[in-house]
């Protein structure tokens, strides 16, 4: 059995009815849950003998637009035991959207899901500090949802005045 | 006198007196202070900004805030095809502009499904291994200006300067190079540019053993780093550190050897470890790494085979110049892919390079148009400076710099 | 000025006030390095052994604004650096110069988003303007010497009025 079966077979077993979807493009492996599942299969990920995924490399969202579920959060996820990279989807249903927080489950996720506030307005439930990471505070905008427009919306950056 | 009697006189602050009756000079300098270190400041190397909690001189809180630098990178992708967006790689870690060069065409090529040809990977490797010896001159020269020998960081420039007549012979550009291209690189590495590497290879070694005395003979240098900014190994897996700071903890984790790519897997080199983790560690990891660049250049440089520097793919592959300006199927391929792009099938990939701070890696995800739905950048910088909270606490201020330094964070990139 | 042979002939030398004040004006300018992004590793370069920005009188590089009079802006500026640099600017004693170095502060270079201030003399004084991405180090000590070359026609009273006043402030 090689690597991403047992990944997969893993995973089946303990979340067969949230699994949504498999995918496997161009060598990468790609699994899709349920969103309310998301930190009980992170901590399973990590925990399980045989996967050990400890290290949270990446967590971004994608902005699909005009789909249904217009969120999707992706994690990326790295296996030193088995040296592999594995990525997690959970497709958004919520509107304003809302995913539970995997910070307790990897403590690197803080500032990654702290940014995917800030780009795209994902709420993380039970993150410990959600601020926004780059853009100023008071800022209302998001600016990676693809209805922001790519020079920003005019007066909503103040530039500094002249001192008197 | 007279000035202090009409202080007091004021009622208002005679008030405050009152409430505060029992303050003395004693307590006033044990309570906790909040001091703003950045954005502006010689020792955050760009536009990072620290707010520390102080008791006395030991920090007890720190609270790291980005975004000074954050040029919307990632939105721009969207806007702009594949090939548009190689020169805005150079700028993400911009010490090391081959290296994301080559994390950027490599991610592409295996979305887009190309392969480039053997001589130019090689010639890839050539250049990212350059490319980290630059990053890590700049990252010792300035670490050690931080804790105060500023020699260093004219002699670490001094053979900075060097590689920057390598690149400019190579790409034809000092800094910002921009030399690799979608199933290739731009030009072919001619014998000038491998003399040239090879004269700085020999060149480089004696002068780091200079530095090395330079620096390790020193004893305030060692007794400024030794212990300093202790971050444990599991510490440093649970923050998402990468690269040389989770090699100085201990974890023997390199992508050159963990997930070979180009042709690292035929080329003989050591991860260099240690355990300790200290900021003397990651001083000494770097300067190991260098080492080992400069031996895997070598073996590169001996290897080089013959052929095409760039992929033989009309669809997918811009064609030479000179080819566009004689032949009308090149100019037509060319018009295709500059106004139209690659296309490459619908679906994601994450590909993720070691880049000298650490693991760059890039999650592309196409809808088969020429321009990448979403580009998200897995930045080393970023996910290193989230530690700093961790290594800080319990460190005096002035600590405080050195560990900014040996963490060796570029905010171009951490700010995207 | 070959000062040193007119002293051995005559022991004298005759000249405006204006014109040394200028001079030694313009022979010291310290830069505040500004260094925000990809820029600022040529602005080091600058300084380095093989362009070596001392031989202009310019290699004291001070990171505190009150002891600078030429601030080189070198890197992309966004919305929230913006308030930092400005009020960076408004720190320095008069008188004092800005380059822009770059494209990105000169104009917003390629960085056509959000969050880049497209050009800093939207909301900054700029002097000297440099071409490239990042200019070379050449490029900046042109730019060095153009602002050697104004500062060299400006006359000693002309930045009395403001330090006037505020040393009338200090002393009420």
């Amino acid at each position: 059995m090689n690597l991403k079966e047992l990944i997969t077979e893993k995973v089946k077993e303990k979340f067969s009815t949230a699994l949504e979807e498999v995918s496997d493009f161009r060598d990468d492996l790609s699994l899709t849950i349920k969103k309310d599942q998301i930190a009980a299969l992170g901590k399973f990920l990590k925990e399980d003998p045989d996967l050990e995924f400890i290290m949270c490399k990446d967590v971004t969202a994608i902005d699909w637009a005009t789909r249904k579920n217009r969120f999707t959060a992706v994690y990326h996820l790295y296996s030193f035991k088995l040296n592999c990279t594995l990525r997690i989807k959970a497709n958004i249903t919520d509107d304003p959207p809302a995913i539970e927080s995997v910070t307790s489950v990897w403590r690197s996720a803080e500032w990654y899901e702290r940014e995917t506030w800030d780009m795209y307005g994902i709420k993380f439930i039970n993150h410990p500090d959600l601020r926004r990471m780059y853009m100023p505070e008071g800022f209302e905008h998001h600016p990676l949802r693809k209805d922001f427009p790519l020079l920003g919306i005019p007066g909503s950056l103040p530039l500094p005045h002249e001192a008197e | 006198m007279n000035r202090i009697s009409q202080i007091y006189n004021e009622e208002k602050i005679y008030k405050k007196l009152l409430e505060d009756r029992d303050i003395t000079i004693d307590d006033a300098l044990e309570n906790e202070m909040v001091i703003n270190m950045g954005p502006q400041h010689p020792a955050t190397h760009g536009v990072l900004r620290l707010v520390l909690r102080l008791d006395g001189e030991t920090v007890v809180g720190i609270v790291p805030e980005l975004g000074y630098l954050h040029r919307g990178y990632e939105k721009m992708a969207e806007e702009m095809s594949y090939i548009e967006y190689i020169p805005h790689t150079d700028r993400l870690d911009y010490t090391a502009t081959m290296c994301n060069n080559v994390a950027y065409v490599l991610a592409v090529e295996k979305l887009a499904g190309i392969e480039a040809p053997k001589r130019a990977q090689y010639i890839r490797m050539i250049s990212a291994e350059l490319s980290r010896i630059a990053a890590h001159m700049v990252a010792i020269g300035t670490f050690a200006m931080d804790v105060g020998a500023v020699t260093m960081v004219m002699w670490t420039f001094r053979e900075r300067e060097k590689l920057q007549n390598i690149f400019d012979r190579l790409a034809g550009a000092r800094f910002t190079t921009s030399y690799t291209r979608i199933g290739g690189v731009a030009s072919d590495i001619d014998d000038e540019a491998i003399a040239m590497t090879r004269k700085f290879l020999d060149e480089l070694e004696p002068a780091l053993v200079e530095m090395d005395k330079l620096l390790l003979g020193n004893r305030i240098f060692i007794e400024r780093l030794e212990g300093i900014g202790i971050l444990q190994k599991d510490d440093a897996i649970a923050l998402g550190v990468t690269g040389p700071n989770l090699r100085a903890c201990g974890v023997e984790y390199d992508i050159r050897r963990a997930k070979p790519y180009l042709f690292y897997n035929e080329i003989d080199f050591r991860i260099p470890t240690y355990a300790e983790g200290d900021a003397l560690a990651r001083y000494f990891i770097r300067g190991d790494e260098v080492r080992e660049s400069i031996k895997i250049l070598r073996q590169c440089l001996d290897k080089l085979p013959l052929g095409e520097v760039i992929a033989n793919d009309p669809k997918k592959v811009l064609p030479h110049k000179t080819e566009i300006y004689s032949k009308m199927e090149e100019l037509i391929h060319d018009f295709m892919i500059i106004n139209f792009g690659i296309n490459p099938p619908v679906g994601d990939t994450f590909f993720s390079v070691e880049n000298p701070k650490g693991e760059l890696g890039f999650y592309i995800v196409s809808n088969g148009s020429g321009h990448p739905w979403k580009l998200k950048i897995r930045s080393p910088s970023f996910c290193n400076l989230q530690a700093i909270s961790q290594i800080c606490k319990g460190a005096m201020v002035s600590d405080v710099i050195a560990i900014i330094g040996s963490l060796d964070p570029v905010m171009g990139e951490a700010d995207k | 000025m070959g000062l040193e042979a007119k002293l051995t002939q005559d022991g004298f030398i005759t000249t405006t006030i204006d014109a040394v004040v200028s001079w030694a004006r313009k022979s010291s300018v310290w830069p505040m390095p500004m260094g925000i992004s990809c820029c600022a590793i040529e602005m080091i370069a600058a300084a380095d052994p093989k362009y070596d920005i001392a031989r202009f009188g310019s290699e004291v590089m001070r990171f505190t604004p009150r002891q600078c009079d030429l601030m080189i802006v070198a890197g992309t500026v966004t919305y929230k650096m913006a308030q930092v640099v400005r009020r960076i600017y408004d720190q320095m004693p008069e008188p004092k110069w800005v380059i822009a170095m770059g494209a990105c502060t000169s104009s917003g270079g390629m960085y056509r988003s959000y969050n880049v201030v497209q050009g800093i003399d939207q909301f900054l004084p700029v002097d000297v303007y440099t071409a490239g991405c990042p200019p070379r180090p050449e490029n900046l000590l042109n730019a060095l010497m153009t602002i050697q070359e104004k500062i060299g026609k400006t006359k000693a009273h002309d930045f009395q009025n403001r330090s006037l006043s505020e040393l009338e402030l200090a002393q009420n």
